[in-house]
Order: C-alpha cells, then structure tokens, then sequence
C-alpha cells in the first residue's frame, strides 16, 4: 500500500480566465520514499502539496492517504486525518511567537487529545532530532532562520505522521543553510520518515534521490537515482 | 477515533495565548469594557446604596404617620384647626400617638446675649409631650417636655435653633428669654429629617404658652401616628372628625410620601445611567468584535497552521471565542472591582452604608463573559470558513 497515490487529479481555480492549476496528475510515493517536487514559479507545487496535504480538494480525480480515499471524507474528518498522517513544514516557517521551541514543536500533537506532559516529552525527542536539543526553551524571535526551519521540521515530525510535506522549505534560507536543512531531511528519511520537498531549486533537488517535475500542471518528469544508476 | 480532539484544557490555554501574545492590545480592548462595566457596577452600587439610605431612613420613621393642618384660607392668614382635633383624633381607635403644635408669637433671644428682635429665624411654638415619640424624634442632649412640667417656664430646642444659640448642651443650664421671661433650656432634640420646620423651633409647653404669652389652644397641625394595617382608613375619616363642620379646611399630608418619591426618583436616575453604562458596554463589545476581526486578518498564517496541524473549523472558532470571552472577561473582571472601589469610596463620602450587591458583581462579570463571546462569534466563524490552503499561501 502507497503511503500516498493521486489519481487523475485535476485542480482548476474559478475566475476568469479559469486556471487549471493542476491537470491530469497522477502519483504515487511509498513509505519510505524522499521526493523532491521541482518546477518553475507558477507550475502548481503548491497546489500539488495543499492537495496532497488534504488542505485542499481536487476539481476532479482521488487523493489516498495509506490506501484511504480522501475525496468522500468531510472536513473534520479530513482535519483528523491531518492530526495524525500528515506533516507540514512552510516556507515562511509559520511558529508562533508567543512560544517557545518544545511548546511550538507540541502544537504538532495539540488537536490529537494528547496530554500536555507527554507532548512536552515528545517534542523534547522531536527537537533533539533535528540538532536544537540545546534550543528547547528559545522563542522563534531568538532563533536564525535555519533554526526556526529545524523547529519546523520537528513540528511536523513530532506526531509520527506517515508522510511529511515541506513546500519550499529552503525559499527564506540561504545556500549554507538550505543545504544542511537538505542534509537534515537526508538523514531523517535514513531514519525512515516519507518526506516529499517542494522546490523551485534544481540545484538542491539533484542532492533527492527522487525527483518530480512539474510544469504547467502536468508531471513532466519523474526521475529516480536507482533508476539513473541503472540507466548509466 | 480518528477525528481530531482538542482538550478543554489545551482550548482555554490556546484562547489565552492570543492574548497573552498581544500583550498591549489586550489591555486596551480590555480596557473598552473595564470602562463599561465599571460605570454599571458603580451606578448599581451608588444607586443601590442610597435607596438603601432613604430606605432605612423611611423604615426608621414609619410609614404610618399622618399630619393634619388647617387648609390655607383667604380671609385669615392665621388659620388654626378647631380647639378638641388633638383631642378627637386621639379618639379614634388607630390612632397610637397624637401631639398638636401650634406656633406661639412671642420673640425668642438667647439670654443677656442677643439684642431684642433678633431671633435668629427661631420660632416657637407650644406642643404636647407626646411630640416626640410621634415623630419619632429622639433628644440629642437633656429631656422632652413632660406633662408635669405645668406652668414651668422650661424650653427644648430644635437642632438648628441651638446651634444658633450656640448651645450645644443643658449640662450648665443654659437659658433662653422669650419676651419678658427666662426659660430654662431643658432639652436639645437630634435633627428629624421628614421636618427641617421642628429642627428651627424652640418648644414650650400649651399651659406655659396660655398662661404667659396669652396664647390660643388651638393647634395648627397635629401629627399622629397610626397603626400601621389602617393608615388609609384613618387617612380618610381624619378631615371629618377634626372638623365636622368643614371638612374641607382640614389638609391631611403623609410625610413619607415625600421619601418613598425621592426612592423612586432614585430609581428612575439609576435607571438612566445604568442605560448609559450599558451603551459604553455594547460599544466596548464592538470594540472587541472590532479588534478580533483585525485580528483574524493578520493571524491568517497562524490559522492555516492550526488547520494543516489538524485544527478542524470548529476548533478555530472556539480559539477565537475563548479568546474574545477571556478578552471581556478581563475587562470585567478589572471594571467590577473599579465599580466596587467606585461605590464604596462615595457612599463612605456620602456617610451611607455601604451596598454593593454582590450578585451586581457577579452578573457584570456574567455580562462581560457574554458580551466577549458574542462579539467573538462574527470573527470567529470569519477565521474558520478560511480556506486553509489560501490561508498558508504565502500573502
Ligand atoms: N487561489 C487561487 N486562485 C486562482 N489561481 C490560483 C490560486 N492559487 C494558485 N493559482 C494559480 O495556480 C497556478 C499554480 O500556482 P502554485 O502556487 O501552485 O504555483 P507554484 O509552483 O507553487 O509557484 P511558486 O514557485 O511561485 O510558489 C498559478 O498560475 C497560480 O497563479
Ligand atoms: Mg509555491
């Protein structure tokens, strides 16, 4: 069972003209895969990952989260599925001021009903994870960007979800530090987690061993380094 | 068991952490409302505890008492009700205490001191033992006049009439001239609210009165006190019995009928304000609504977190809900005990006891509660019909 499979999807927002946004998408990752999802601006990453994450329901075609179909699942049910499958990481980070490194890290587990001292200990494990053992108690304001990125991270980790989604999670780094956030979800996939990264950077996407690209909506290609291993 | 779950506990702390984060802004719109429920509090307590004044006042003096005077008449200015009315009204079964008292035209000068025909707006008047106990009066220093005081030229002074004699005690027998005689200050009465006329009199006995100032029995008013199940029956026959003859001359009055209409005044000004305060809390409730909805605004990012995080829409609007209750909550909290503080320094001013109903607190804190959440509810449901996947979009 893939840990994630699209089929036939088809993504069109309303408006004049309208835009097909995605078209005719169909992808499956399995447990255990790192994809990267390369593409110029304006090609429908972001659509492709708000699609892939729930956020978003396609026009037409089905989305199934570990053999599940997504399309027929109400709001909640969706927003559950979220909860516990499914790891978001943002360009723009996203943590909340107002917390700490363990308390932003513990919202990963906050709509899941679980106990305040066992997210505490989780995120703990989470943050130590991701190399900020040392930052547990910082705020976001006194963090560097690479920093707040690895909180990030350990937020999407943290609930054990069965795949992670990072849309441009490099955009507001810079090439040092986008590199050892790559490094970063090397390592975490060598540990076992499902990681799919979103970039318009081609040069970070040759370091996945899965590349997907995307352009105009359409997969273009989809390229796997076992596969160009074989091929050479 | 795979829905999202957000415990009570996490809600709350979620709901206060908005605020807690905007530290500034929290204090200001809590601010809108701490203003408004302060104003209720403060009207409800001040109000509350000057109807308690005129009330206990009333309840000291007794509704029961009736006064009765000759009407105004247009041929003679002295007019006098007929020599038996203290008599006849004592008669009726009802009746508790009577005492008539009638002005006697004789000048009145602190001894020795003052020169003659100067007498400080004092007049006296003769009257009944009785008075006393009628009105309810009570002696602040000495006696009442008694009726074995006879033809004993012995005089009590109404509050205001001593201070202006400048005797504020009979301890070294103080005495006043009224006309060609000495009289003995033998009593000073305490102020009687319902009759700032009796505080400037100085009161001598009727057989003192006939004997040396030539002065008629019959009363001008006659104050009675009735028993308390039948003050309207006596109320009605009383014209009738003192003057059969002409009943229309007499003039029956009830004196608390004065306090119980300051109550109500009272309460007709407290409802006023108590109106105007509930306008500064509407508007401190817009206020809130107002600030949630910015708030909505620039937390988009924060909402599609939660959302992506597993926040369903409902979770979101109890967020903000939370937030906005705890906002007024605050705010009420604060305007209750300003409200209180409020209250008890101006009755304490006003020499009042001091009345702050504590269910009056705890419904502004109530109000308040109610007032967040309503104008939390338009934001709220703004903040969970957001498209979590425009909300995480970069603006
Ligand atoms: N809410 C929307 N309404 C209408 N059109 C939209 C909406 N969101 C995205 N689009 C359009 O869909 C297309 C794909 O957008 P998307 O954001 O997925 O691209 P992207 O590959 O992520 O680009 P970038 O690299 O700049 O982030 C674009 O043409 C965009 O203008
Ligand atoms: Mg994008």
């Amino acid at each position: 069972m893939s840990v994630l499979q699209l089929t036939s999807v088809t993504k069109e927002y309303g408006g004049k003209p309208a835009v097909r946004a995605l078209d005719d998408v169909s992808l499956r990752i399995e447990a255990g895969e790192l994809t990267a999802i390369v593409g110029p601006s304006g090609s429908g990453k972001s659509t492709l990952m708000n699609v892939i994450g729930t956020l978003d329901r396609p026009t037409r075609g089905e989305v199934m989260i570990e053999g599940e179909a997504t399309s027929a699942m109400s709001d909640a049910q969706l927003a559950g599925l979220r909860a516990r499958r499914i790891g978001f990481v943002f360009q723009q980070f996203h943590l909340l001021a107002g917390l700490s490194a363990a308390a932003n890290v513990a919202t990963g587990l906050l709509y899941r009903g679980i106990k305040p001292k066992e997210r505490e200990r989780r995120s703990h494990h989470a943050l130590e994870r991701v190399g900020l053992g040392h930052r547990i108690d910082h705020r976001p304001g006194a963090l560097s960007g690479g920093e707040r990125q690895r909180v990030a991270i350990a937020r999407a980790l943290v609930g054990d979800p069965a795949i992670v989604l990072a849309d441009e999670p490099t955009g507001n780094l810079d090439s040092k530090t986008s590199e050892e956030i790559v490094n970063l979800m090397l390592e975490l996939n060598s540990e076992g987690s499902t990681i799919v990264v979103i970039t318009h950077d081609n040069e970070l996407a040759e370091l996945f061993p899965r590349r997907v690209r995307v352009l105009d909506g359409r997969i273009d290609s989809d390229v796997q380094v076992e596969a160009l291993i074989g091929a050479v | 068991m795979n829905r999202s779950r957000l415990r009570f506990a996490d809600l709350i702390r979620t709901g206060l952490l908005g605020l807690t984060t905007r530290l500034g802004r929290t204090i200001l719109t809590a601010g809108g409302i701490a203003i408004g429920i302060a104003s209720m509090v403060s009207v409800l307590g001040i109000s509350s505890s000057s109807t308690a004044d005129v009330l206990s006042e009333l309840d000291r003096l007794g509704t029961n008492l009736l006064a009765v005077e000759a009407g105004a008449s247009f041929l003679d200015d002295d007019v006098r009700l007929p020599d038996t009315s203290s008599a006849r009204i004592r008669r009726i079964p009802a009746t508790e205490n009577a005492a008539a008292l009638t002005p006697v035209s004789v000048d009145i000068v602190k001894s020795d001191v003052m020169p003659s025909g100067r007498n400080g707006g004092v007049q006296v008047s003769a009257t009944e033992a009785e008075l006393l106990d009628t009105l309810a009066g009570t002696v602040a220093d000495g006696r009442f006049l008694s009726t074995g005081d006879g033809q004993l030229p012995v005089v009590v002074l109404g509050s205001e009439a001593a201070e202006r004699f400048g005797i504020s005690s009979v301890k070294h027998r103080p005495a006043v001239q009224l006309g060609e005689h000495r009289f003995a200050v033998v009593g000073i009465l305490e102020p009687l609210v319902l009759y700032p006329d009796i505080d400037r009199m100085a009161l001598i006995g009727f057989d003192v009165a006939e004997n040396l100032f030539d002065s008629k029995r019959a009363p001008g008013t006659v104050y009675l006190r009735t028993d308390p199940d039948y003050v309207e029956q006596v109320r009605n026959i009383l014209a009738r019995t003192v003057d059969p003859a002409s009943p229309s001359s007499v003039s029956v009055t009830r004196p608390s009928e004065a306090l119980s209409a300051k109550a109500e005044v009272n309460k007709s000004l407290t409802n006023l304000l108590l109106g105007l305060g509930a306008v500064a809390l509407v508007v401190g409730g817009v206020g809130i609504a107002n600030v949630m909805v910015i708030s909505v605004l620039e937390r988009r990012g924060e909402i599609g977190v939660r959302r992506a995080l597993g926040a369903t829409r409902r979770h979101i609007a109890a967020q903000f809900v939370v937030e906005s209750a705890a906002l007024a909550l605050i705010g009420g909290t604060v305007g209750v005990g300003i409200g209180a503080l409020v209250t008890i320094g101006y009755a304490k001013r006003q020499d009042w006891t001091v009345s702050v109903p504590l269910e009056g607190l705890a419904l502004g804190v109530l109000a308040a509660l109610v007032i967040g959440a309503v104008a939390g509810l338009y934001p709220a449901v703004r903040a969970a019909r957001l498209d979590p996947a425009e909300a995480v979009r970069p603006a």
